[in-house]
């Protein structure tokens, strides 16, 4: 799908040598600062050399490579099962969204349709895994103004949601939750599942985020200290291909659950007419990391909004995709006692049987937090991958860090690092 | 495909009013908020969320209130017995093969008993390499590894972590209790 606007004459920037604030003065004295790999102001082990010029940044130049673990190499590696315990350390501050986004790419190459039950626990954890991360985010914008305490109340609710996590998958960092075709397990017990989430988004996340944006929202400070830092105009942005509430926050009115629905976010997800979750898509105009900041506040409303959707309306049914039995590991009643499953159930362990994976590629995405995640597969009919390929959303957003630095102050890199929400996780991979 | 006009909410931020610009009345009603936390949070209040850990453990929580599922909690391994006290691995080799960290190792020797043709002579797993995902447990065709509620495992050395049978096998009677096979 297209975008409608193309870059315009004039638009294209040099990066090294056009000066981005307009009414700076460069006075030619330059000192340079090694800002990280290790700092904690940077979030993650990142490095930015700063030449400066008194205390104003002339350039900015991010160096990537310090947290390179070879994710994507290791997917040659691991089968489609085993190499969701990688993904999910990719975007570490949702994991759950990692695991899914992978198995959403794995299930288009394979071309299996998952159960309407499996696609709403999916949406649902997807969403929380988005609040999650937002979270974070939100809190943390205060915290890298020197605002401690509202990072505080933006943690409460995340343990909660790292007790769901722990909840439904046994592991509250890593839940490594999702299977080819299904779940690593169903529901230990829907109702307390229920009453968990329900409890967070209508009692926990409301007092926090009142907390949260009665600390920051009106407060002087924080507004002069954000607003009109960190801009990235709308065709500068498209240009750069941001996307996520970066891209939401210069107006670019896109995403991902709206213009490639998937799981609950498309119509008639069920075979049975049901229709897709409603909600908003938060954009704002301006492009400063404030915008920023407000567009990641929406988004949790949004996402409060999708799971009271859908909390009481899990259907009943299989988490696993039967049909095709090829890829799902069978029951482990079916494993004792019929010859069928325990066959299967070694064919699906044993490296060269099993996985008979189409000779195809596929592309399988996701509306991250912090934009668009995906994954390229090229198979080879092999139990593994053959290649695969990560569409980081920080990495792709990260891009825009030297521009969007240029002629402020010092003081300003952390507030703007912090709402692009980088991941070195995900840079490196 | 656009997005229509009536599915996106503009959150463009609206001017400081003069009451806001002004700095300290906002500036109070923040310290109202943090100072509402302080006094709920004072001791064990209602809005602590601090777990008096070694004191407070978290298996002894209900789930609600952030304590551990022993039914799928996954913690450090343990290796099954069956009734007669044998371990109960018939070393098939499923783990090590869907381990995804390569932790676990197993040296297969011909069964002393009649019911089996093999068992691990070693069975050696790593618990420092380990990333404790559970798919050993979810590979094994007869039960005999399982992850339990354990999580505060320490040693002083390398070598002391990985877990031999014998080990793995004491675990299993620790945690027996806690979890039934």
């Amino acid at each position: 799908m297209p975008y409608t606007l193309r870059p315009e004459d004039g638009l294209t920037v040099d990066a090294d040598s056009a000066r981005y604030v307009a009414g700076h003065v460069d006075t030619g004295d330059r000192w340079v600062l090694n800002f990280g790999p290790q700092h904690p102001a940077t979030h993650t082990t990142l490095r930015l050399v700063l030449e400066l010029d008194g205390e104003r940044v002339a350039r900015c130049t991010p160096h990537i490579g310090y947290l390179h673990s070879g994710f994507e190499k290791l997917g040659e590696h691991l089968d489609f099962n085993q190499y969701v315990t990688i993904v999910s350390r990719m975007d570490y501050l949702s994991p759950i969204h990692n695991d899914i986004t992978w198995h959403l790419a794995v299930e288009r190459l394979f071309g299996i349709d998952i159960t309407p039950r499996c696609k709403v626990l999916r949406t649902i954890m997807n969403e929380l895994g988005r609040i999650q991360n937002h979270l974070l985010c939100v809190a943390a914008a205060g915290l890298d103004l020197g605002a401690l305490t509202g990072f505080l109340y933006g943690f409460n609710p995340r343990e909660k949601i790292y007790d769901i996590m722990d909840f439904i998958s046994g592991q509250r960092f890593h839940p490594d939750w999702t299977r080819v075709g299904g779940l690593m397990q169903d529901l230990p017990d829907e109702q307390t599942f229920k009453r968990m989430v329900k409890n967070l988004i209508r009692e926990d996340l409301p007092v926090a985020l009142r907390d949260i944006e009665g600390l920051l929202n009106r407060n002087r400070i924080f507004v002069d200290r954000t607003q009109g830092i960190g801009v990235i105009s709308r065709e500068e942005a498209i240009n750069w291909s941001l996307s996520g509430p970066c891209a939401r926050a210069s107006g670019v009115a896109r995403d991902l659950r709206k213009d490639m629905p998937y799981l609950c976010y498309q119509d008639n997800w069920d075979g049975q007419g049901a229709g897709a979750v409603g909600f908003n898509v938060a954009v704002a105009t301006d492009g400063d990391t404030l915008c920023r900041y407000l567009v990641r506040l929406e988004e949790i409303k949004q996402s409060i909004g999708i799971i009271e959707q859908l909390i009481d309306a899990i259907p009943q049914g299989p988490v696993d995709t039967f049909a095709d039995s090829k890829v799902v590991k069978p029951d482990k009643k079916d494993v004792y006692g019929s010859i069928e499953g325990l066959i299967q159930h070694f064919e699906l362990i044993m490296s060269n049987r099993g996985w008979k994976a189409p000779v195809a590629e596929a592309y399988g995405w996701n509306e991250g937090p912090n934009g668009e995640q995906g994954f390229y597969i090229v198979s080879d009919g092999g139990p593994r991958a053959w290649r695969v390929k990560t569409r980081p959303a920080c990495f792709i957003n990260y891009q825009v860090m030297q521009k969007l630095t240029e002629g402020h102050m010092l003081a300003d890199i952390v507030a703007i690092l912090g709402s692009i929400n980088v991941v070195a996780a995900e840079l490196d991979r | 495909m656009a997005i229509p006009a009536n599915q996106i909410t503009n959150v463009n931020p609206s001017p400081l009013n003069r009451l806001e610009s002004a700095y300290l009345p906002e500036i109070f009603k923040g310290f109202g908020t943090t100072m509402r936390h302080f006094f709920t949070s004072f001791g064990q209040g209602p809005t602590s969320r601090t777990m008096q850990y070694p004191e407070e453990r978290r298996e002894n929580l209900p789930v609600e209130e952030g304590g551990i599922n022993a039914s799928n909690f996954r913690g450090v391994h343990r290796l099954n017995r069956d009734e007669d006290g044998r371990v109960r691995c018939v070393a098939c080799m499923m783990c090590p093969t869907i381990c995804p960290a390569r932790c676990i190792h197993i040296e297969a020797a011909e069964a002393p008993w009649d019911d089996r043709e093999k068992y691990p002579k070693k069975f050696e797993i790593d618990e420092l390499r380990c990333i404790f995902c559970g798919m050993c447990e979810e590979a094994c065709p007869v039960d005999a590894i399982e992850l339990t509620t354990e999580y505060d495992i320490v040693g002083l050395s390398r070598q002391e972590m990985v877990f031999d049978k014998e080990k793995l096998l004491h675990i299993h009677d620790l945690t027996i209790g806690k979890k039934p096979m």
